[in-house]
């Protein structure tokens, strides 16, 4: 979509006043910084998500839309999680990290914070498998989303 | 090296540009600058409406009988806030309109200050689009942006905000002939291989419907609708929004469909095999429950400019998004080519069936009735103004009888706020029609209700002279609440009944206007023709009505179209 202050607010305003669900949404300019790109998650019928991609298409920011479930796709999402590490949970948690291959950006000696990127699904095993108490805070992007190979999203 | 001019000359440039003659506004802080050019210049005429809301209802009655583009011009803050029901009627009804709303200043902007309200924010649910300018070197592109926006596509209102420096900053003035935008690029043409699926469909039908709606009005496409209807004798409904798409008075014609639509409209489009939708959208007022309304056997095709609107509400078979008049032809020149016809004998006995539905006389009332019923005065305007005239309605009982009983043959005669139903709408739009077609004759069927949200119009009538008749259904009730109370609420009618209402004829004469009561059937006649004789005066007709008389049909909420309540 075109990058402009308020578009944003029309995407969300939309689903918003038409009952659509918004699981996750994450945009950031584009290599050409006229253009967002957005990914945007969203739960429904078959109906409800051609309505939602219909009248996303109405918005008059948006210059282009893809399902992209209607094609193979890549999606990640970064976490940023803090845990309680002290006494032997530091190497456990050490061990964990490297299992779900995430990386250790910061350290006092009474926490770790872990960098994790990958399917929304492989952030929320990584938080099943830390338990509850240990798990400070989290904060996760949402996913962003590509298509595989030569299906390509361009204006 | 051009001069430069200041935002607000360049705004009053941009709409000479546009060739708009007429805009509607009410001054303010924000847009003093704006007002003093208006001053200076005489091709933009403005009109001083007595509330925000008039200027906009009044612009969208001028863009519904004109097909131009409607302008309104208000303040910041409560002059937006005022205006927001009129961008929402237009919105809901794809009007084409500029608003040009007047904002504080750019460095004041967030600080809450005098008459600050978020413009952009609070109207962006009900407009097609809207822009803040924060830069005048950006305003004769947005202006022109806007006036493409709002009148292409599926059209509908678009506001331009401009802060009050804007509008004095300088800069050179260029206006751009031509808008090109990577994002938006409205579909015209539809597509050939699906306008070949419905003509095959169209040809296998055996009971067939053409239903029709605001798209064919916006569009401009009652000619073809007309022609394709006539091509192959089929039966043709029109929705509340697309009355005089098709001749009413036709035989054709089945009359309006929908929650108070005829019989034979409602039960043709529950029981035909083929259904060709055109610019209209299956919505709640029309087909009722749509699991009801849904049939297998049945096909429909749909055309509409609009993709969201294609299988919203209802499944279709063959979608074809473009321009209805540009579809049509094309669908036309396809039938006229392949030199076929549906089967004859089968469109012989829908029609047989069709004439058995209107048989049942769905629209009968008491014709001898000692008390004025509001058909009767329906059916006597039709008559005194030879179904020639601008009917305008507020919203409620009178504007289904209006719908009804008014048998409109021609496209944009028909004004009334269908989407949003906006009671307050019929006087000011009226103005707007009477502005557009000065020579036209313009009545306003309204209730003593309705016409009280923006009675105060009456003023703005008289300081522009505007000849309106008002048409006023009096039943001392909030009609079409009482009806739903009396059948679905036990009788109860709280809050729906008009007390200490003023002497109308008092008020009309106070701002200078004529005023008339009627208060017998035989009078009825005679007072319109009186009416609309006084080619130069309002005259405010009050019209003491049955206070008991229903409107029927009616297809209750939930229920499916061949569940109606019939007289």
């Amino acid at each position: 979509m075109e990058n402009e202050a308020g578009a944003l607010s029309r995407v969300a305003g939309l689903f918003s006043a038409r009952g659509y669900n918004i699981e996750s949404l994450s945009v950031a300019p584009t290599e050409d910084p006229t253009l967002s790109r957005m990914t945007l998650v969203t739960v429904g019928s078959d109906d409800v998500v051609e309505q939602v991609t219909k009248q996303l298409n109405k918005l008059i920011e948006v210059v282009k839309i893809i399902d992209l479930n209607d094609g193979n796709h890549i999606e990640r999402e970064l976490m940023l999680v803090k845990v309680r590490a002290t006494g032997p949970d530091r190497e456990e948690i050490k061990r964990l990290s490297e299992i779900f291959r995430g990386s250790i950006i910061d350290v006092t000696d009474k926490s770790f914070t872990i960098e994790l990127t990958g399917t929304s699904a492989k952030l929320d095993a990584f938080l099943e498998a830390v338990s509850k108490s240990a798990v400070l805070e989290t904060v996760r992007t949402g996913a962003s989303g590509i298509g595989r190979g030569e299906w390509i999203l361009k204006v | 090296m051009s001069v430069e001019l200041t935002g607000a000359e360049i705004t009053i440039r941009c709409l000479q540009e546009e060739g708009v003659q007429c805009i509607f506004g009410y001054p303010g802080g924000a847009v003093l600058f704006i007002y003093d050019e208006l001053f200076k210049q005489d091709k933009v005429r403005h009109i001083l409406v007595r509330h925000e809301q008039a200027a906009l209802h009044a612009a969208d009655g001028y863009a519904r009988s004109s097909n131009k583009v409607g302008v309104a011009l208000v303040t910041s803050g409560p002059g937006v806030t005022n205006a927001v029901t009129g961008i929402a009627t237009a919105y809901m009804d794809s009007i084409p309109m500029v608003i040009i709303s007047g904002q504080v200043p750019t460095s004041a902007i967030g600080l809450d200050a005098f008459q600050e309200v978020d413009t952009v924010g609070i109207t962006r649910p009900c407009v097609k689009h809207n822009f803040l300018v924060k830069d005048v070197t950006e305003l004769a592109q947005t202006i022109k942006k806007a006036f493409y926006i709002a009148s292409t596509g599926r059209p509908g209102p678009v506001l331009v905000d401009i802060p009050k420096d804007v509008s004095q900053q300088k800069t050179k003035f260029v206006y751009p002939d031509k808008i090109t935008m990577r994002s938006y690029n409205p579909v015209v043409k539809g597509h050939a291989r699906q306008i070949k699926k419905a003509a095959e469909l169209i040809l296998s039908a055996k009971r067939p419907m053409i239903y029709t709606g605001g798209g064919v009005i916006l569009s401009d496409a009652a000619a073809q609708l007309t022609e394709l209807t006539q091509l192959l004798n089929f039966p043709c409904t029109n929705t509340l929004m697309g009355l005089g798409g098709y001749p009413g008075t036709d035989k054709q014609s089945l009359g309006m469909l929908g929650m108070h639509g005829t019989y034979e409209a409602n039960m043709a489009m529950q029981y035909c095999d083929v259904l060709v939708a055109v610019g209209a959208r299956f919505d709640d007022r029309v087909i009722g429950n749509p699991k009801h309304f849904y049939n297998e056997n049945r096909k429909i095709v749909h055309i509409d400019i609009d993709p969201s609107s294609i299988s919203k509400r209802v499944k279709v078979d063959v979608p074809i998004v473009g321009d209805v008049q540009d579809v049509l032809k094309e669908l036309i020149k396809l039938l006229k080519s392949e030199n076929a016809k549906p089967d004859q004998a089968a469109l012989k006995d829908w029609w047989k069936q069709i004439d058995l539905w209107r048989e049942r006389d769905c629209l009968k009332f008491d014709r001898d009735s000692k008390i004025i019923k509001p058909q009767m005065v329906v059916e006597k305007l039709f008559d005194v103004t030879k179904g020639d005239a601008f009917v305008t309605s507020d919203v409620g009982q009178h504007q289904m009888w209006a719908a009804q009983f008014y048998k409109f043959d021609k496209p944009r005669r028909w004004i009334n706020s269908g989407g949003l139903g906006t009671m307050g709408f019929g006087m000011p739009a009226a103005m707007g029609v009477q502005l557009a077609n000065p020579k036209g004759k313009v009545a306003c069927v309204t209730g003593e209700a309705s016409i009280q949200m923006c009675i105060q119009e009456l003023s703005t009538c008289k300081q522009y002279r505007l000849p309106l008749k008002i048409v006023n259904l009096n039943n001392r009730y909030m009609g079409m609440v009482r009806q739903w109370q009396e059948f679905f609420h036990g009788n109860r009618y709280a809050e729906s009944y008009m007390d200490a209402l003023p002497d109308f004829i008092k008020l009309a004469e106070s701002y200078g206007h004529v005023g008339m009561r009627i208060e017998k059937p035989e009078d009825i006649e005679g007072a319109l023709k009186e009416a609309f004789k006084l080619k130069d005066q309002l005259v405010f007709l009050d019209f003491i009505t049955d206070q008991t008389e229903n409107v029927f049909p009616m297809v209750p909420g939930g229920k499916g179209l061949s569940e109606m309540i019939l007289v």
